[in-house]
């Protein structure tokens, strides 16, 4: 019973302090960009404000439109409860499955482009078509790379997985690298960040997720942000748990939880950090060339899988 | 015997052996000519600290001497006189176009699988730590070709060349723990000459066909008959 | 054993002196020279094999039996003739093509290296020198491919650079490999790419990787040899160097390459139960025989033509070897011997007639015979001789190929044949013109040094109608050594 107690409180610590990891990453951009920072607690005064008002909807809107705030954010809460935030060996982790978990993400996104086109506004629909081209070049190489490290443990279950990693020891696997990088690439495409698509702005040829989510307003749009915001820490977790497991609790006592919470904070502004640094230096893609950078990191992925064949497996 | 129970040093040997193979990846995607050879030179730097991480686990330590003549000629010496080319001829700033950049990718590493399996008998016999790296090196040899096929520049060809001998001399250092002294320094005597002849055929090229554009040499041929009739040796 | 020593260092110090000294007129002189010293060295040191055996050098570094040391003469003798053959040649080249000074200074100091990275490969004992030798050879012939600086030139230079360069490059990893099964079966690592070592403990080395091994070897040095589908850059390189350095290409360095070959072959052999690597050879040398006839049809130029036939003989002598049993090997060394001959002969002669055209087109030169008959009546004999007629030396060693096969693989005998015939005629159809023909107005001869081609083609008449005793015995000694058996 308080093993279920506890993956509810984890998942609700996750969705709550989705919004302050974007914040900490848009104060790190401003400070890194020598603009004047917003208060870290910025994005949760915005999603109080849009909750608080009133939804105005297209003439169109069919149910689709209206279900998918729901829909994008229950899936992505759910993700977010598969995936192993401080401790692990819950009794969620027995679905706690990496498929599972691209499942649950690609629902999301499925919803989201129909609602784009819903409206059959022109951007909704460019944006709903963008969404489709990325998704679809990004989700092969998510799951390379999640299956390169499910050859090393052995399994698909998140959390076994990273228990494998923190049980083995200080162990240089040229496969993880590759996969850490490839990773890192498409979480960077699938949140919508520079260099593939630019959170910050609504420019009409450049906007891909913005686009898609144009016509909301009100709880809907809050639902919306909130629910891309849980994605980012999603993929941020996903990343700093997997490669780097040390500090999460495989006990529940509290001093163990209390280092898990510790460990997990300081790993994602760490990564919060890299993100910035990265978006700083790089600048905005064309659209077409997005295929050749989902390309490289389709490659690193395959290259991970292939060196962990033929690097790691001897002794036949 | 899985990769938890080697030393570390073993497993950081593995890790440079994968980040080589990386680097033929990145060169076969570059197209921009100084970042190419830049590139070249990482390998050969990669490749010099992975042999000397073998010198150190397998304790030979004439490999020592391997590395330090590899970085040497293959991460300092070569690249810089491919980049004083560059620069003397006047393309260091050009790019070439690959017809299907995405294809040529996957191929290379369909070329990784293909080298795998070939090595896999070899690799069964031998007792080496080092024994999982020679599919490695064999597929750096084989990138090296389809760097070599895919491009058009001549500069681009001849750093496929160079690559293939460090897939070769990786192949050396890993399957045998390095050649008798004598045949490495020949081998490594063979690249230099190799390299200052590409040198002096690169202006050559440039003096004859005003390019170094490698399909603009195809005027030796059986049946081109138009071709022979309108330009007559001599 | 001096003479071994002497073989390797005329050569040697040839290059140094021509790189300082080339460009003098009377460097033909000299290069003719060393030469000379070189065969004269080469001669010495087979007569002394022939009394006492074979020879290992202190310190294994040379080897020296019966197999190579017939190499050795030959390839200094065909040097020697060349060289002979290159000094009025060259003259004239400088006047017609206006050839600077420093050209020619490359040229004769390239021409010693060349010789010196053939005599390294034959002699040496080490098979990572063997490659590092064929390697060398690739990069001291290759500026002189490009040597005019045309644009054909300078395409076939660069054909021939990165061909052989990458093909010789799989011969290395093959070279790794047999290193590699090598060191798990002899306990002191510096001694396992010896090749006395490895052939002793041949039959305890591991099968599959000399098997895997075997193949990038065929690969490598079979670019070097000139066999198809590798072959592109033989014609090319012939056709567009400098003549002598046809004759040598062709005369020389196809013979050293499938000399590495059948070493290679030999390890294999021995560690292998079955035939496979001679019959992969046998596949290979059948396939560049057919293709190498047929192309001879399509020929423009007359170096080219005759660069092809040379790809054909090559593809029998692989074919031969790879057949193996006594009669088929001495067919092949009897084979690369009157090959070697005939090739360099037919191509001084051929580049006399392009200087007498002054073109290589086959379809501008003309009358040949009543220009200049010597050059008209060289070129009608050698293609003769290279054709497979009797009584020349070339049919005898065919005709040995064609009883080997009848015996081993009678169903084979027919397509070779055909073979035959289709090369014959492709060489015919375009030497009965150039040689008849009606000369354009204004055709002058030539200053011709036709010595070393009428003592090419009297050596090849002699081993038609006899094969001397001592190189009888030597060819079966040779065959002993590779086929394991002696020819009846």
């Amino acid at each position: 019973m308080i093993g279920w107690a506890m993956a509810a409180v984890q998942c609700l610590l996750f969705v709550a302090t989705a919004p302050l990891f974007a914040g900490w990453i848009k104060r790190v951009k401003c400070r890194a960009q020598n603009r004047a920072a917003p208060s870290l607690f910025q994005p949760y005064r915005d999603l109080t404000k849009l909750l608080r008002k009133g939804v105005v909807l297209a003439y169109d809107a069919s149910w689709i439109f209206r279900a998918t705030p729901y829909v994008v954010f229950t899936t992505t809460v759910l993700a977010a409860a598969v995936v192993p935030l401080i401790a692990l060996r819950l009794p969620t982790s027995a679905i706690a499955d990496v498929i599972v978990l691209v499942g649950f993400l690609g629902l999301g996104r499925f919803f989201l482009a129909l609602a784009g086109m819903d409206i059959g506004t022109a951007f909704g629909g460019m944006g709903s078509s963008r969404e489709m081209m990325i998704g679809a070049l990004a989700e092969p190489v998510l799951l390379m790379t999640v299956f390169t490290l499910a050859m090393s443990a052995s399994t698909t279950n998140l959390s076994e997985a990273v228990s494998f990693t923190l049980h083995g020891g200080l162990v240089i696997r040229p496969s993880f690298l590759f996969a850490l990088v490839g990773l890192m690439m498409v979480a960077v495409a699938e949140t919508g960040r520079i260099p593939i698509d630019n959170p910050a702005t609504h420019l009409e040829l450049t906007m891909v997720h913005e686009a898609m989510i144009l016509e909301y307003s009100g709880r809907y749009l809050a639902l919306l942000e909130w629910a891309s915001m849980i994605k980012l820490m999603v993929y941020f977790v996903l990343i700093a748990n997997i490669f780097a497991p040390w500090g999460i609790a495989s006990t529940t006592t509290p001093t163990t939880l209390a280092l898990g919470v510790l460990a997990i904070a300081l790993k994602l502004m760490l990564l919060g950090i890299v993100l910035v640094l990265w978006e700083t230096v790089m600048a905005k893609m064309r659209l077409f060339r997005v295929p050749q950078y989902l390309g490289f990191a389709f490659l690193l992925s395959l290259l991970g899988m292939l060196t962990h064949v033929i690097l790691e497996s001897g002794g036949h | 015997m899985g990769l938890a129970q080697l030393d570390l040093f073993d497993q950081a040997m593995l890790l440079f052996a994968a980040l080589v193979l990386f680097t033929s990846f990145v060169m076969l995607a570059q197209v921009r000519i100084v970042p190419l050879i830049h590139a070249f030179a990482w390998q050969g730097a990669l490749l010099a600290v992975a042999t000397a991480l073998v010198a150190f686990v397998s304790k030979h330590p004439h490999l020592y001497l391997s590395a330090g003549l590899g970085f040497g000629l293959k991460a300092l010496l070569i690249p810089w006189i491919l980049h004083r080319l560059a620069v003397r001829l006047r393309i260091h700033h050009e790019s070439e176009s690959i017809k299907h950049p995405v294809l040529v990718l996957l191929g290379g590493a369909g070329l990784v699988v293909f080298s795998y399996y070939v090595t896999l008998p070899i690799v069964q016999l031998s007792e080496l730590t080092t024994r999982n790296t020679i599919a490695v090196s064999q597929a750096v040899v084989l990138l090296g070709m389809l760097l070599m096929i895919s491009r058009n520049k001549a500069v681009a060809q001849v750093i496929g060349f160079m690559s293939i001998e460090n897939g070769l001399f990786f192949a050396a250092v890993v399957a045998t723990y390095g050649m008798p002294m004598v045949v490495e320094l020949g081998i490594a005597f063979d690249v230099l000459v190799a390299v200052v002849l590409f040198g002096v055929f690169f202006f050559q090229m440039r003096e004859s066909i005003d390019s170094l554009d490698v399909n603009r040499l195809n005027r030796l041929r059986e049946v081109d008959e138009a071709l022979s009739e309108a330009e007559p040796r001599q | 054993m001096i003479a071994l020593w002497l073989v390797l260092l005329v050569p040697l110090t040839g290059v140094v002196v021509l790189a300082l000294i080339g460009q003098q007129r009377y460097a033909g002189w000299l290069n003719i020279g060393f030469t000379g010293a070189a065969l004269a060295a080469a001669l010495a040191l087979a007569y002394g094999v022939l009394e006492h055996g074979p020879l290992l050098s202190s310190g294994k570094m040379l080897h020296i039996d019966a197999f190579n040391v017939y190499l050795v003469v030959l390839t200094a003798f065909v040097g020697f003739t060349t060289a002979i053959f290159s000094r009025p040649y060259m003259l004239h080249e400088v006047e017609r093509r206006q050839l600077s000074a420093r050209r020619m200074r490359l040229y004769h100091a390239m021409y010693q290296g060349f010789m010196f990275t053939m005599y390294a490969a034959l002699t040496t004992n080490n098979i990572g020198i063997l490659w590092v030798a064929m390697e060398g050879a690739t990069l001291a012939t290759v500026l002189l491919v490009s040597l005019y600086r045309t644009p054909e030139a300078v395409e076939a230079a660069w054909k021939y650079f990165i061909l052989c360069g990458v093909g010789i490059a799989q011969a290395l990893f093959g070279t790794i490999l047999v290193y590699f099964a090598a060191a798990r079966v002899i306990s002191s690592t510096d001694e396992a790419l010896l090749w006395d070592v490895l052939y002793d403990s041949a039959a305890r080395l591991e099968p599959t990787v000399l098997t895997i091994a075997f193949v990038f070897l065929l690969v490598g040095y079979g670019t070097k040899v000139g066999l198809v589908p590798l072959h592109n850059w033989l014609p090319d390189a012939h056709s567009e160097g400098p003549t002598p350095m046809s004759a040598i290409l062709s005369g020389l360095l196809l013979n050293v390459a499938l000399y590495a070959l059948v070493r290679m072959k030999m390890l294999v052999d021995g560690s292998l139960d079955s035939d496979l690597a001679g019959h992969l050879m046998m596949a290979f040398g059948f396939l560049s025989f057919t293709v190498a006839g047929l192309f001879l049809h399509r020929s423009r130029d007359i170096k080219r033509m005759f660069s092809y036939s040379s790809i054909e003989h090559m593809g029998l002598m692989t074919f031969a070897f790879g057949m193996g049993g006594a009669l088929a090997t001495f067919a092949a060394l009897l084979h690369m011997t009157v090959h070697s001959l005939t090739k360099s002969a037919i191509f001084v002669t051929v580049g006399h007639a392009a200087q007498i055209a002054g073109t290589q087109s086959i379809e501008r030169i003309r009358g040949l015979i009543r220009t200049q008959p010597v050059v008209g009546w060289g070129l009608l004999i050698g293609t003769i001789a290279i054709a497979g007629f009797p009584p020349f030396g070339v049919f005898t060693s065919e005709f040995l190929v064609l009883t080997a096969t009848m015996k081993a693989w009678p169903w084979l005998t027919v397509p070779l044949l055909v073979g035959l015939v289709i090369a014959f005629a492709g060489l015919f159809r375009h030497l009965q013109p150039m040689v008849y023909g009606e000369p354009p107005a204004g055709q002058v001869a030539v200053r011709a040094n036709m010595l070393p081609v009428m003592v090419h083609l009297l050596l090849v008449l002699w081993l038609g109608l006899a094969i001397p005793v001592f190189l009888s015995s030597w060819f079966s000694e040779a065959t002993i050594l590779i086929a394991g058996s002696a020819p009846q």
